[in-house]
């Protein structure tokens, strides 16, 4: 020892960087089933698909590996959430498209497009039945609003009862800002009004500043 | 001394707020439905030999509308009240009984209309006649579209509804003796008095 090797230095490098690779090469072959699972956000596989097979960018043997598995993988796909149950392309995807503005009353922070819950199940068949109909998307809105009221829909009409909800947070923001301006106005009021100081002060405050 | 108050204040007034909120039930949605007309439907009954039931043959009477099913656990906790609450007072309940046939009875699926009546028929006869049967009579809801008219959205749910066939009152969720006196027999005795 005592002498610097850089040689020797770099040997040693390298073989920790061998080890590393084989470490992230591992972890590509237990990751692979979870890569294997698709473009499925909720899928059993905790780990995100795509940092899988593009993680292991330091080693030369395990990119190869993982990277050959994330390619299989878009051709295993599994169903969509909620399978379409029609064979009315237009409709459903109109009914889509309301259902994401509907809230689902049992799962109160799920659309009626996203829920899994029963009765959203039923209340996507209504609304099914009314479009099938011919109402219109406003007609399907009134429809629940009328049984289950404003709380069905994710963005409330405005009217005098939710006058509150849509400009309340203005209100509060406006309300902070004027008194924002009082106070600052105050406090320059009291720059202003506070006494002169004499020279024996400022001569301090000179000194001071100077140290 | 004002200094320390103004902080002191705003934040007593948000403990406030926030304790208010925490005592509001989430679940809890006020209906649209009070004060509006009962919706009208035609529904079989549990008795197979009787007709079909309308809101329309309850006219001149305050009557109370209880969504039931059998599956469902807070019903069960909420029946006993309603058997005593029929005892003791000359109130008609009808039972609405939703959805009796869920997905997870595998052994319904495959039924044809008649017969899944059928079953939903005996199961609530045999939970009744376990629990007690406070109802006048109860409607079967099997596919739960009535219960989409009514805005019902989770068992149990009691209606009132009066004379006229208005809906005065919704309770979400079970009847609690305290609702019970506070709120739904003060109710029904303004009701029957008019």
């Amino acid at each position: 020892m005592g002498a610097f090797n850089p040689s020797a230095l770099f040997a040693r490098l390298a073989v920790s960087m061998r080890l590393w690779g084989l470490g992230l090469a591992m972890v590509g072959v237990m990751l692979s089933p979870a890569v294997a699972q698709g473009p499925q956000p909720a899928g059993p596989g905790v780990a995100a698909p795509p940092t899988a097979a593009s993680e292991p960018t330091g080693s030369l043997s395990a990119a190869p590996l993982a990277s050959g598995q994330a390619v299989a993988a878009p051709t295993i796909t599994l169903g969509p959430e909620a399978a379409p149950m029609t064979e009315e392309p237009v409709l459903e995807a109109r009914l889509l498209k309301l259902s994401e503005e509907l809230r689902c009353l049992v799962c109160q922070n799920e659309s009626l497009a996203s829920s899994r819950a029963e009765l959203a199940d039923d209340l996507r068949r209504e609304v099914r039945d009314l479009l099938r109909e011919g109402k219109s998307d406003q007609a399907v809105k009134d429809f629940l609003v009328e049984r289950y009221g404003d709380f069905v829909l994710y963005r409330p009409e405005l009217k005098p009862l939710t006058w509150l909800l849509w400009f309340g947070p203005f209100v509060l923001l406006l309300g902070a800002v004027a008194g924002l301006g009082w106070y600052l106005r105050q406090r320059r009021q009291l720059a202003d009004t506070a006494p002169a100081l004499s020279d024996a002060e400022r001569a301090r405050v000179d000194q001071w500043l100077k140290d | 001394m004002k200094k320390f108050l103004i902080p002191l204040v705003l934040f007593f007034g948000l403990v406030i707020f926030l304790a208010l909120g925490l005592q509001r039930d989430p679940q809890a949605i006020p209906s649209p439905l009070v004060d509006k007309p009962a919706p009208a439907f035609s529904l079989p009954t549990l008795d197979p030999a009787a007709g079909a039931f309308s809101p329309a043959e309850m006219q001149g009477r305050v009557w109370l509308l209880n969504v039931w099913a059998t599956w469902c656990v807070a019903c069960r906790q909420e029946h006993p009240l309603l058997v005593d609450f029929a005892q003791r007072h000359q109130v008609p309940i009808v039972g609405m009984s939703y959805k009796e046939i869920q997905p997870q009875d595998v052994q319904a699926q495959g039924m044809d209309a008649n017969a899944k009546l059928q079953f939903a028929r005996e199961r609530s006869q045999v939970w009744l006649s376990r629990y007690g049967n406070p109802y006048v009579l109860s409607v079967i809801d099997l596919d739960g579209r009535v219960g989409i008219q009514y805005g019902v959205y989770g068992v149990p749910e009691t209606y009132v509804i009066d004379k006229q066939g208005v809906i005065r009152y919704k309770a979400v969720g079970e009847v609690t003796p305290a609702i019970l006196a506070s709120k739904v027999l003060p109710l029904i005795q303004k009701l029957n008095a008019s």
